[in-house]
């Protein structure tokens, strides 16, 4: 969609107060009658994601949450970029923005990330993706409705978002598109977790084991988790299971040192890979990873500790490759032990039931992406609504003037009468069209009366400009 | 009267199950709403059948087994709306209604006639003994169903299925604290139930302990609930072996019931019926 925003006219602004009051910055005086900035406004993202880049890119670009204030007003400096917030996560770095010159906005955030974060272009440019126009409205919507998630469905995107979006309000580089955009974005996150079932199947390994855990435990709250060696996999399914309020970790690894790193980052206890039968006796949750080529766990070393745990429950979680734990562990009394396999199956069979609901879930964003480009259209028809009554009044006044310089005798109440009764004219010719064009939904359609109107009535967009720039003068 | 109460709050128990049996089924919100509505009605309801028949009858309504039935299904019910104050699983009523339901329809197909009471049933004690004896079942009654959902989520969980089921049933570690609540409710009241039992035998047949089949199986049952509370406390019981043991448990009071007065003549046989 070519996304031209020419400007408001003052009764949007009363209609609108609440935006306008927002986002005063932007719209410097608003007290003249009407006011016409001539912007070409595009929506833009470029940013990268789990599916685009690897942890360790993701963790150079990634904005600390108290960096993002900083980077936004540099962001701002750039001339190209209007509005704009950066949304960054663990999963995801992007800044979405409105633009004036597309291709000279992408340019610039390219620059301002490198810049930024001292990185040289080449090293990440192909994990960049860009959105543009519609593009980026859809993205921003599925993004928000977690259909864009590493663990599809998962809440706590919504909340990052929230928080960036609150950042940019803050900032002052959030501005008209950016305010409608992301309160619609929260509109349709909203219809999705209502109208769909995303959110409740289990669909990735690591969110299948929280799920696991709770049907053991309940809720996670008070439990602890001990975490042999280290791993992908098995650091990102702490990860869930940290989230899902698991209160202590324990870490444990061959080489302690590593233990202890770790520990600082999941403000764990690190202990001696030689205590680990300690950990088993205390913790919940086990989760192994090491690439050890034998069994670490066995099962009548197990048996021994359920002993002396007096049968609380466990849960083994075995993500290494070759098996860490031997699977005679898992028919134990009170032990539940699960290897990656097994998750994946589960993870397998919900995902089909994740596909359905995922189908509905795009059907609600292109719905509302409709929606939201219809309002675009709608800021794009004011400025030529504003110019056409602007043509016809400047008609009428010439025409009033010749006919008053020609009768001069005229009384005052006949001068008003005049007056009243082209002012009618012109609101009467002008009603039926205007209302029109307000209320086309159709996009091709209104495309195709503004054409005609301007048109018809030679109103080019360089006329609008020029009318601009005499009144600022 | 108390008939009229009894058909209307039978008639709603069954609408209750079913809209229980939906929930569980379609887990709507809406339905366990309406089931706990329709089932608070009906107990309602149920109360005022045994207060009426209580006074059309002048004694305790618990002389024959329509009444006992009733009374137990009664009892149930109550203990299920009380579960459900204090613990959020909603499915509990998809187990237990269906039991009540059973009990209420046996009851509706016996003869309900108030028959004068028999000698051996005026007694100070018998409201007490029947009272807790019930009270004490109907808990176990939740144990029961408590058991029976453990071990089918444990087999899933084992067998590492994870699906309709798993999503249906509570978890694990919820299902094993309330059975251990409720087995730590239910003994005492059995306990008191067998202790008023006696007091009444020694009243009525000169002897606290005569061994006729019903007290023989209630010593069987409450022998039974004693190794599980025991174990439970000490060795740390938990999970599956308490599970089967709550299930063993419930089947010998069932029997201790029914069984008894059905197979076992004894001096507990005060009716036909």
């Amino acid at each position: 969609m070519g996304l031209i925003v020419y400007g408001l006219g003052l009764k949007d602004l009363k209609t609108n107060d609440i935006t306008y009051r927002q986002h005063r910055h932007l719209y410097p005086n608003p007290y003249t009658k009407t006011f016409i900035f001539s912007v070409q406004m595009e929506l833009l993202v470029v940013g990268l994601n789990h599916k685009t880049a690897p942890i360790e890119i993701r963790e150079r670009l990634s904005f600390p949450e108290d960096g993002i204030e900083r980077a936004l007003s540099r962001v701002k400096s750039f001339p190209s970029l209007k509005e704009n917030m950066i949304l960054s996560t663990c999963n995801r770095v992007e800044i979405c923005a409105a633009a004036r010159e597309t291709e000279k906005a992408i340019h610039d955030l390219k620059e301002f990330f490198s810049q930024y974060h001292g990185i040289s272009l080449k090293e990440f440019e192909k994990s960049l993706y860009y959105h543009v126009g519609e593009e980026a409205v859809r993205h921003i919507f599925r993004v928000a409705s977690s259909l864009d998630s590493m663990v599809v469905g998962e809440p706590q995107i919504l909340g990052q978002i929230k928080s960036a979006y609150n950042m940019a309000v803050e900032s002052k580089t959030s501005g008209l598109i950016l305010h409608r955009l992301l309160h619609r974005a929260f509109h349709v996150a909203k219809r999705v977790r209502t109208e769909t079932k995303i959110g409740n199947s289990a669909v990735s390994v690591s969110f299948v084991a929280v799920e696991l855990a709770k049907k053991i435990f309940g809720t996670l709250e008070k439990r602890s988790v001990l975490l042999i060696g280290a791993g992908e996999m098995s650091e990102l399914a702490a990860r869930h299971l940290v989230s899902g309020g698991i209160e202590k970790v324990l870490l444990t690894n061959r080489t302690y040192e590593r233990a202890v790193e770790l520990a600082q980052e999941f403000r764990g206890e690190p202990i001696p890979f030689e205590e680990m039968n300690q950990g088993l006796k205390k913790v919940d949750i086990v989760i192994s990873a090491t690439d050890s080529s034998q069994y670490l766990i066995e099962h009548d070393q197990v048996a021994k500790v359920m002993k002396d745990r007096k049968q609380k429950p466990i849960f083994f979680i075995d993500i290494a490759d070759p098996r860490d734990i031997e699977p005679k562990v898992g028919n134990i009394e009170n032990v539940y032990l699960y290897n990656i396999d097994d998750l994946q199956k589960v993870a397998n069979e919900n995902i089909q039931d994740r596909e359905k609901e995922a189908r509905k879930a795009e059907a609600i964003v292109q719905d509302e992406v409709v929606k939201f480009v219809n309002w675009y259209h709608s800021i794009e028809v004011t400025p030529t609504i504003i110019a056409l009554r602007e043509k016809f009044e400047a008609i009428r006044n010439r025409e009033l003037g010749k006919i008053l310089s020609l009768y001069p005798n005229l009384t005052e109440k006949e001068k008003q009468s005049l007056e009243a009764m082209t002012s009618a004219i012109i609101n009467k010719i002008l009603h039926g069209p205007l209302t029109l064009l307000k209320k086309t939904d159709e996009e091709a359609m209104a495309d195709l009366y503004l054409d005609a109107l301007r048109t018809l009535f030679q109103l080019s967009e360089k006329s609008l400009e020029e009318t601009d720039m005499e009144k600022e003068k | 009267m108390n008939i009229h109460f009894f058909k209307f709050a039978s008639f709603l128990y069954l609408f209750g199950t079913l809209a229980y049996l939906a929930y569980i089924i379609f887990l709507k919100e809406a339905l366990s709403k309406l089931a706990v509505t329709v089932i608070s009605v009906g107990f309602a309801s149920h109360t005022l059948a045994i207060l009426t028949r209580y006074v059309e009858a002048g004694h305790t309504p618990v002389t024959n087994l329509h009444e006992s039935l009733s009374f137990f299904a009664w009892m149930i019910i109550g203990i299920l709306l009380v579960a459900n104050l204090k613990y959020k699983v909603k499915v509990l009523g998809s187990f237990l209604t269906p039991i009540a339901l059973i009990l209420m329809l046996f009851a509706f197909a016996l003869p309900k006639e108030i028959f004068p009471l028999a000698p051996v049933l005026k007694s100070f004690w018998h409201p007490f003994h029947v009272i807790f004896a019930f009270l004490g079942n109907a808990i176990f009654t939740l144990t029961f169903c408590c058991g029976v959902m453990y071990l089918i989520q444990e087999h899933q969980l084992k067998s590492k299925k994870m699906g309709a089921i798993t999503k249906r049933l509570p978890p694990l570690n919820l299902l094993d604290d309330l059975s251990y609540q409720s087995l730590k409710f239910g003994f005492p009241l059995l306990t008191l139930g067998i202790i008023t039992g006696a007091v009444w035998a020694e009243y009525a047949w000169g002897r606290y302990w005569n061994w006729d089949p019903k007290e023989t199986w209630s010593l069987i049952t409450w022998l039974l609930y004693a190794a599980l509370l025991h174990q439970r406390l000490t060795v740390g019981w938990r999970g599956r072996k308490a599970a089967i043991m709550a299930i063993v448990g419930f089947l010998a009071s069932l029997f201790t019931f029914l069984g008894v007065n059905l197979i076992l003549p004894g001096l507990h046989t005060y009716s036909n019926w």
